[in-house]
């Protein structure tokens, strides 16, 4: 682990996560910026993992990293191209618009 | 305080200040910029902590594709941003709440933990020194594999999707067609006309 200490990496990633998920409720109406406080929580995940992998010496959690980054650019790509396509039918992307299928 | 702690804390001062900015910029462009600095500097961290490999993946995927995407749509979408704003007062202080209780629970949870102590020992260091890299391919390609190839099975679903998504067909424009070409006969398209002098067709 070297001189950092574990927590202050966990502390860290509970920051991110923490300010991800406030950014889905500050931003309740703005799609793209929703998107962007998902990449946020994934991102402390990953930091989390990796502070695990490397403080107990098991690389599995890197790879499990690497996997979270795989789905979170899928999904990320995937989500954009729904913003893109309801943008293209609605000409709008609030959150309140999307509301097609009455749910 | 090492110089290493003081990284610690400049690159992880930087990553919470623009993640903070990423969800309260006015401009989504600047959003998208900010979470470029906060990919660059998780990156940092990743390499203070010893995973080279995973924090080059971060600044090649994620501000080389992910972000890039992001500032592509945002750019591409003629968006009404004002309008996104409204409310963002109205929701703050539930949100806060929200936040503050998650951020107080997490942060309990990281001070108080105790890590049992391993039963089986730690797996033996390998003969070679070996880099971060070198390592995580050896494990990548060996044990996990299968899950390695579902991976790209992901991006695979991913890139099929996002394109069947928002493919369109355009009415009314002139597109070679190849097979339409080939299949084309004479007798089809050309008529022989015997014109009598002195007239037109």
């Amino acid at each position: 682990m070297g001189v950092i200490p574990l927590g202050h990496y966990l502390t860290l990633a509970a920051t991110l996560f923490t300010i991800g998920v406030f950014g889905i409720f500050l931003n309740r109406k703005n799609v793209i910026v929703i998107l962007m406080s998902v990449e946020l929580i994934l991102l402390a995940v990953n930091i989390n993992f990796v502070a695990f992998s490397v403080a107990l010496g098991d690389l599995a959690g890197q790879v499990f990293a690497m996997f979270i980054l795989t789905v979170a650019a899928a999904e990320a790509a995937i989500g954009l191209a729904i913003v893109v396509v309801y943008f293209r039918n609605r000409g709008s992307i609030e959150v309140e618009d999307i509301n097609l299928m009455r749910g | 305080m090492s110089a290493e702690l003081f990284l610690f804390w400049l690159m992880g001062a930087v990553t919470v200040a623009s993640a903070v900015m990423v969800i309260s910029a006015k401009n989504p462009v600047h959003s998208v910029l900010f979470l470029i600095l906060c990919f660059f500097n998780a990156a940092g961290l990743f390499v203070l902590i010893g995973a080279e490999f995973l924090a080059m993946v971060l600044v090649v995927v994620y501000v080389g594709a992910v972000a890039v995407l992001f500032m592509f749509v945002v750019m591409m979408l003629d968006i009404n941003f004002v309008r996104l704003r409204e409310g963002f007062i109205e929701y703050l202080p539930v949100g806060a709440l929200v936040g503050l209780v998650l951020l107080a629970e997490l942060v309990l949870v990281a001070g108080t933990w105790a890590m049992r102590e391993p039963t089986t020992p730690a797996a033996p260091a390998l003969a070679e020194a070996v880099d971060n890299t070198r390592a995580l391919g050896r494990l990548l390609y060996t044990e996990h594999f299968l899950v390695f190839q579902i991976a790209g099975l992901v991006l695979l679903v991913a890139i099929v999707g996002a394109i069947a998504l928002t493919l369109r067909e355009r009415v009314g424009v002139k597109r070679q067609d190849v097979a339409r070409q080939v299949h084309r006969r004479p007798s089809e398209t050309l008529v022989l006309e015997r014109v009598e002098p002195g007239k037109g067709v």
